[in-house]
């Protein structure tokens, strides 16, 4: 389901042998989507995603964390959403030696196929503490509709 | 094993209490600047300690306003936590931090004595 990012094997592979271990031993506790999102080898680069749906709207979530507004492109193509951009590292530091470096940055996409059909001019984004919340209005046609009855 | 899931679905259960953000640290002739990802936290969310020779992050995750039913989630509800030691170097009164778009920015200086300087020859 999950794309896993190329990683060059190399000495850094053997520093994550222990907690490929940890891993397997998740693997046997944690539910599924739980382990994607919080697993270093299977998240790779694509920012961890939920939806949600009420009677109205679709609601589609992405964790962003440090971005520009700018960098986030949003689009929908035959009732597919697709969330893709650039994370920038901030500017560097002079003289700085890196002890750790854990974010990740770079281009990353992610692609949802939404279940009904949505109004395309009504989709609206924000961009807030690091999450990105897309609100997509159901088409007139998708949404439940209350039938009168009517009794003679 | 049905149970199971079920389970920690609708408890959380304790090791997923807190997870701890990915991390960038830098060292500088001055100081120490930390990165945390934490996304869905605001600033009162925050909370930074330090106590003796570490510094404890913790970042709660803003309440976000219920949205009909789940249809996939991926995102994890834990709060944010991570402990990291100090290098004694650091002058602890300055240490400084902002947050902005879920990257909270821990600026820790060094102490003057320890800072490299330049010695004027007369």
């Amino acid at each position: 389901m999950n794309l896993i990012r190329f990683q060059t094997p190399g000495l850094a592979a053997f520093a994550e042998l222990s907690s490929l271990r940890n891993e397997m031993d998740r693997l046997f506790e944690a539910p599924l989507s739980e382990l994607a999102r919080t697993s270093h080898f299977l998240s790779g680069s694509a920012p961890a995603l939920d939806i949600y749906e009420d009677k109205d709207n679709f609601v589609v979530k992405v964790e962003l964390p440090g971005m520009k507004k700018e960098d986030i492109e949003v689009s929908l193509h035959d009732g597919s959403l697709s969330i893709s951009g650039e994370r920038k590292s901030e500017q560097k530091l002079e003289n700085a030696q890196t002890h750790r470096t854990e974010r990740f940055f770079g281009r990353f996409q992610r692609t949802v196929n939404l279940p009904a059909p949505v109004a395309a001019d009504k989709v609206s984004g924000q961009y807030k503490d690091g999450i990105l919340t897309v609100t997509l209005p159901k088409a007139e046609e998708a949404k439940p509709k209350q039938i009168d009855v009517q009794a003679n | 094993m049905q149970t199971t899931l079920e389970k920690q679905v609708n408890n959380r259960p304790a090791y997923e209490e807190y997870v701890a953000p990915n991390v960038n640290i830098f060292e500088t002739p001055e100081g120490y600047v930390l990165q945390a990802e934490m996304p869905g936290v605001a600033k009162d969310g925050l909370e930074i300690t330090l106590e003796g020779t570490e510094i404890t992050i913790v970042g709660r995750r803003a309440p976000e306003a219920a949205v009909g039913e789940t249809l996939f989630r991926e995102r994890s509800v834990a709060d944010y936590r991570r402990v990291f030691e100090l290098d004694p170097a650091i002058d602890t009164a300055k240490v400084s931090a902002k947050i902005e778009q879920g990257i909270l920015t821990v600026t820790l200086p060094k102490s003057e004595r320890v800072k490299p300087r330049k010695i004027t020859v007369d």
